[in-house]
């Protein structure tokens, strides 16, 4: 490791480039990555730091080809990695599905943007649906945190690399502009895998050792074939949700109503928490998913048993508040406080809507837009 | 009495699903005997694209992944740059490389990657059942140009080892045919300079292989091979357009 | 003396390599293979020169060659 990186010590790092130090810490030996604001740096921050570890850095002609370098990289065993922003991650996704079929690792970041479409370059949660619902074609998951700030931009990196490898599936973080772009102490944690990390990789091709010919490939055309390769990826999610949800809580223990929030939206929620508790004396607590997929729908609904209602604040317009109500399951109603497109929840109105949200008698629910 | 040609190691035994003619097969052979010579199978990976030859993988005696259409070139960098030590063949169709896959093979090549891509050029998309591909020749009929490729709405067949020949990265381009024992001696010839190259990591190497296919042709195989060299072979040049070793510029 | 031997279940009667047999000794049989086809036939084995040009036509790897 190049002895110019502090590795231990606190350094003030932007969020993007915190991306790129853990996963080079992590032994990530391809990153494939094409140019798309807000997400540049941690290209141009891998083109630097791969060179310099003598590892493999391609800005390759488009995001799919950059997906397609992974499923590369995978298919000999080799940690690897790709970054995008929304409209580049769409165009990942079938090469995300058949790095899934086939049972690849490879872990992947979108720095999520405004959309739909070209969108704008500002931060948003928008594609929410897309990482938590597997995103492309086919009957698969990925899995997705969320993080709120970029010690755990940097954590999830590396515990991302080790879960696609425990579970050999595809996971990725879903940031967005503001946590790509800001700057942030972060600890440059060494690496340490996770203890249960396979030590071989028996998929892997071009390994003279291995005897017989092996076979990567997403292909079954008998239908039993891939049926039952199906229900094994289903029986490695249901792994993946016993072992691998996250999530924390801050003020829940008191509360009457708590917000459900993630990433960015999360470290606005918390704010409002504090300040709608000194200066309104509203007893509101912070659910916060970690894992956005395998979404914490347990610990979600036991919250809803003692909870009068929710208000969930997002940066998209009701994509995590439809989880939410999956776990809520009608025990209480779930409010939205939505923004989109770059626009940003402001602390004042979320106070608001929680007075309201607080009187609310009818069986439907509060919405801000 | 000693054998003098016999299945390659390379290949398994079971008979091929390719239609009667197709030149897949014969394309297959070549690839697995040059392997047997370079000694090279336990580190061989080769590409499936999607096409007749996704089958690939049933009949070669090595390591096969199969790839998403048009991303072999993309996955055979990825490979071949993370582990240099493999040996990587992009064996790919028209459709696969010169259309959706275009950009990628523009761009390996460019980039010099070090893997061999076989292209087989049929004129046509097999697996699909007749449809047009960049190097349906004009007038040629398919499910998707019925009437005969017609340029003012579909276009002029592309001519692949031109289009690649000003690009930096490319080391060896061979055009050559699978329709005569002559012909088939030739690809061979241009095959084992390509993975000479690959293995010397000399660059980006390409043998595009004109091949029969006779059921999407709507011919018998023999007609096929006729219709292959009064058709393909004026229109697509044989020879070799780039040769980093002899540093030799268009086609001899 | 040089021979081929034709596995007459893996041709699948294209003619490839009647047509490339220098010495013209190939020829269609009249029996039918499992698949229906007319497999390849030496019909004049004594004039084969074992040069293998039928093996390398062949796509289907139904001709091995001795000398």
């Amino acid at each position: 490791m190049s002895e110019k990186v502090p590795i231990g010590e606190k350094v003030l790092m932007k969020g993007n480039e915190a991306i790129g130090e853990a996963a080079v810490q992590a032994g990530c030996m391809g990153y494939f990555g094409y140019p798309i604001t807000p997400q540049n740096e941690l290209t141009a921050y891998m083109s630097k730091r791969m060179v310099e570890e003598g590892r493999t850095f391609i800005q390759s002609e488009s995001e799919i080809a950059a997906i397609n370098m992974c499923f590369g990289a995978a298919t000999v065993g080799q940690r690897c990695m790709t970054s995008s922003s929304s409209p580049g991650i769409s165009l990942k996704q079938e090469g995300v599905s058949y790095m899934a079929s086939a049972e690849l690792p490879v872990f992947y970041v979108n720095v999520n943007r405004g959309g739909p479409g070209l969108g704008n370059i500002s931060p948003a949660q928008s594609d929410y649906f897309q990482a938590t619902r597997g995103g492309g074609h086919g009957d698969y998951r990925v899995i997705a945190f969320g993080p709120s700030n970029l010690q755990e931009l940097y954590d999830y990196t590396m515990l991302g690399f080790d879960l696609a490898d425990k579970y050999r599936n595809p996971a990725m973080i879903l940031a967005d502009g503001i946590l790509g772009q800001m700057m942030e102490p972060v600890t440059l944690k060494p690496y340490s895998p996770i203890p249960d990390l396979p030590s071989k990789q028996p998929w892997r091709l071009g390994d003279p050792s291995t005897s017989e010919p092996l076979l990567v490939t997403s292909l079954i055309l008998q239908v039993s074939g891939m049926e039952e390769r199906n229900y094994r990826l289903f029986e490695k999610y249901e792994k993946i949700a016993e072992n691998e949800t996250r999530w924390d809580e801050y003020k829940t223990d008191d509360a009457e109503i708590v917000i459900v929030s993630y990433g960015t939206a999360a470290r606005i929620s918390r704010n409002v928490i504090d300040r709608a508790r000194e200066e309104e004396g509203i007893k509101v607590g912070l659910f916060r998913p970690i894992t956005i997929w395998p979404y914490p729908t347990q610990p979600l609904r036991a919250l809803a048993e003692r909870v009068k209602s929710f208000l969930v604040v997002e940066m998209s317009l009701g994509q995590m508040w439809e989880d939410v109500r999956l776990a809520v399951e009608g025990r209480a109603p779930v409010h939205l406080h939505g923004r989109t497109a770059g626009g940003i929840p402001e602390e004042d109105e979320v106070i608001e809507q929680l007075k309201q949200a607080l009187e609310y008698k009818g069986d439907a629910y509060l919405r801000n837009f | 009495m000693e054998q003098v040609f016999a299945k390659p190691e390379a290949m398994k035994e079971d008979k091929t699903l390719y239609c009667p003619g197709c030149g897949h097969g014969t394309t297959h052979r070549l690839v697995a005997e040059l392997v047997d010579e370079f000694g090279i199978r336990d580190r061989t990976i080769g590409i499936a694209p999607v096409g007749c030859s996704v089958f690939a993988d049933l009949y070669w005696n090595f390591d096969v992944v199969s790839a998403a259409h048009g991303r072999a070139p993309a996955v055979a960098t990825g490979m071949s740059r993370t582990n240099p030590d493999c040996f990587v063949i992009s064996y790919q169709g028209d459709g696969d490389l010169a259309a959706i896959g275009t950009a990628e093979m523009v761009h390996a090549a460019n980039r010099g990657e070090n893997f061999v891509t076989i292209f087989v050029n049929n004129a046509i998309y097999g697996m699909t059942g007749g449809q047009m591909a960049p190097t349906t020749l004009i007038g040629q009929p398919s499910t998707t140009c019925q009437l005969g490729r017609d340029p003012s709405i579909a276009g002029y067949p592309i001519r692949v080892c031109e289009l690649l020949q000003t690009l930096g990265g490319v080391a060896y381009l061979a055009r050559t045919a699978v329709d005569s024992p002559k012909h088939v001696i030739q690809t061979k010839k241009h095959m084992k300079k390509a993975f000479q190259l690959a293995l010397d990591k000399r660059g980006y190497t390409l043998v595009e292989v004109l091949s029969p296919c006779p059921t999407n042709w709507g011919m018998q195989p023999m007609d096929a091979m006729k219709w292959l060299r009064e058709n393909m072979l004026p229109y697509y040049q044989l020879g070799v357009f780039r040769d980093v070793t002899e540093e030799c510029e268009g086609g001899n | 003396m040089p021979k081929v031997e034709i596995d007459v279940e893996r041709c699948k009667g294209c003619g490839y390599c009647i047509e490339a047999c220098p010495r013209k000794i190939l020829r269609f049989s009249e029996d039918f293979n499992k698949m229906g086809y007319h497999p390849v036939e030496c019909f004049e084995p004594d004039k084969c020169t074992g040069c293998a040009f039928c093996a390398m036509m062949c796509p289907d790897l139904a001709i091995e060659v001795y000398k």
